[in-house]
């Protein structure tokens, strides 16, 4: 268990030009796809199968199953990469994009190989400029040397890849809501059934995978399924990028194997190495904002990197990978405001619970922090969340069509299991209690929707 | 139709024949408005309407949801400043407040508080038209700014295209 260097091997060989053809060419780049191009496309999806291969981008999903659910004898059909990375704090897609997209455009060309798809497209975040740049000119010059385009390396395939970048909306992340924004709408989630695998874009089957999941493959093929499957733990195989952020000595995207601690990830001397100052953890946030919080005990601690064991213990995600890390002059209602803000901002106005109920949440989240709470207003935000989230359980069910709404209930929840006190103290202070560094921003934003 | 030049409009016409389908090209055609007028006028939705068979309104409709594109002029610089969690505990509100005060009469330098720009590693973060800069102070911020308007620093399009 711990650091483990697979799909960063090429940033670890060549730190200071991965993302260049001459690097790719000295690593093995594309080896993998001219072995995958000698296999039956149903072996490719066995293998990937074998390694338990499960999606990057937060969800989990089994990647072999996503593939599978294509109806066959459909055509066209398209795989879109999920390059909109946006849950705050994951930073490990754009990474990929920038350091290694040559590692990316070789799992588009295998997976697209695997499904039989002839057109791929990479929906970027807009923002991730230098990143979308890399991308292109790696697509460019693979298409240069027979990677991509006709008949790939003779095997009689073929595979165009087309960049799309996006314009800031967090909600593009979210797959349908992604796939009405490459159709040149406004991103907003589509209502399953039908599942993009039947009707994605253009109505057409579509699979839709993570910009890491995708570049999972080259290696996946290189070892083997089998191989890479023993790697990590349980059901959980094999490694994954943590983007680990906050309080933390060395934040940073590090590659592990699944089932290493949260404590290794946070404190190990080559990983965060522990807490700025030799402060405590107060809590943390393990799978991007979208999750529940876990706090600084020995147990949370001490809790496997397991997606299934994680949900299934403490009702928190692994998510997209994002931990964020607290330390004990941290606000927690400061922190819960400011994430709530985020999703007031992010929703895209399709359903009412959600549309409403983030603006609602930001503002009472708000008013505590700012020491106009009322001793009524923790109960009065989980009533919110009920209607936006009824139950308020992990994994949530939901008003909404998708988990953005359900997802900024998340930190309302964790005030409550683990923080009374701390928001009954801002209540009954009428301030905040923390000296931490609150600048004025937190009295002068406007905390609405914008 | 007179809003692209005769070289964007080549541009645009390759980016339609990109996609199965006409409509997808209007995100990157935005973009493309964008990088040539520095923001998007109704001038370029309308056009950008007629390329892909379209009305003005749906063309806007896409353009108003996404917060990349400026209906309105910016100036030569979007400075967008995070403030979401990991650069809040470390930073990024003061920076903001600052460069807001610092530019506040600025027609040059537009400043503007964005969601988490998955720079997390190095926060507190912000970027010049979509350029990274990482672990900033107030201080520092100010100077990144100041080395784009001195020409020391050579910034990408205000959509964030190289320049």
């Amino acid at each position: 268990m711990g650091q483990k260097t697979i799909i960063t091997k090429r940033l670890a060989d060549r730190p200071d030009d991965s993302w260049t053809i001459e690097a790719v060419l000295a690593t093995n780049g594309y080896d993998a796809l001219r072995a995958a191009l000698k296999m039956k496309p149903d072996k490719i999806r066995g293998e990937v199968e074998a390694a338990g291969l499960r999606g990057r981008g937060g969800a989990g999903f089994p990647t072999a199953s996503k593939w599978s659910f294509l109806p066959e004898g459909s055509y066209p059909r398209y795989l879109v990469v999920n390059a909109d990375e946006g849950e705050p704090s994951t930073f490990k897609d754009r990474m990929l994009l920038e350091r290694d997209p040559h590692q990316l455009v070789e799992g588009i060309a295998i997976a697209s190989y695997a499904v039989g798809c002839n057109l791929a497209f990479v929906y970027v975040r807009g923002e991730f400029a230098l990143g979308y740049d890399r991308l292109v000119a790696a697509i460019d010059e693979a298409r240069g040397r027979g990677y991509v385009g006709g008949n790939i390396l003779g095997s009689g395939f073929d595979l165009e890849i087309v960049v799309h970048r996006g314009a800031g909306a967090y909600i593009c992340g979210e797959e349908t809501a992604l796939l009405e924004s490459l159709e040149g709408r406004q991103g907003m989630p589509r209502i399953r059934p039908p599942f993009p695998a039947i009707e994605g874009l253009y109505a057409k089957p579509t699979v839709v995978n993570n910009v890491e999941t995708l570049c999972t493959l080259p290696a996946i093929i290189t070892m083997g399924g089998a191989k890479y499957g023993k790697l990590g733990v349980n059901r959980s195989t094999g490694t994954r990028l943590f983007s680990l952020s906050g309080h933390v000595n060395r934040p940073g995207n590090y590659e592990v194997e699944l089932g290493t601690t949260f404590r290794d990830l946070m404190y190990q001397k080559n990983l965060g190495g522990g807490i700025r100052d030799d402060r405590s953890v107060k809590f943390f946030v393990p799978g991007g904002a979208s999750s529940q919080w876990l706090t600084g005990s020995d147990e949370h601690l001490d809790a496997p990197l397991d997606m299934d064991f994680v949900q299934e213990t403490y009702g928190v995600m692994l998510g997209s990978g994002a931990v964020m890390v607290f330390d004990d002059t941290t606000c927690a209602v400061r922190v819960a405001w400011r994430l709530a803000k985020f999703f007031a901002h992010e929703s895209c106005g399709k359903c009412t619970p959600c549309r409403e109920g983030t603006g609602w949440i930001t503002k009472i989240l708000h008013r505590i922090e700012t020491g106009d709470g009322r001793a009524e207003d923790l109960d009065l935000l989980l009533d919110v969340g009920d209607n936006i989230s009824p139950g308020l359980n992990a994994p949530f069910s939901q008003t909404t069509i998708c988990p953005l709404g359900p997802s900024s209930v998340s930190p309302v929840v964790s005030l409550d299991k683990f923080f009374r006190d701390e928001v009954h103290q801002h209540v009954t202070e009428a301030r905040c209690p923390f000296a931490g560094p609150r600048g004025p921003a937190a009295r002068h934003q406007e905390q609405g929707p914008s | 139709m007179t809003f692209f030049t005769e070289d964007n409009r080549q541009r645009a016409r390759a980016i339609v024949d990109r996609y199965p389908v006409k409509r997808s090209a209007v995100m990157p055609l935005l973009h493309l408005a964008q990088d040539q007028e520095g923001w998007v006028s109704p001038d370029a939705m309308r056009e950008i309407a007629a390329l892909v068979d379209i009305e003005p309104a749906q063309v806007l409709g896409t353009c108003a949801f996404y917060t990349m594109y400026k209906r309105e002029p910016v100036g030569r610089y979007v400075v967008s400043v995070c403030t979401n969690v990991s650069c809040l505990v470390t930073g990024g509100p003061e920076i903001y407040e600052h460069l807001r005060g610092q530019y506040a009469e600025s027609d040059e330098v537009h400043v503007e508080e964005v969601e988490c720009l998955a720079a997390c590693g190095g926060a507190p973060a912000l970027q010049v038209n979509y350029e990274f800069h990482e672990r900033l102070t107030p201080e520092t911020a100010v100077e990144i700014v100041e080395s784009y308007r001195s020409g020391e620093r050579r910034a990408r399009s205000v959509s964030g295209s190289p320049s």
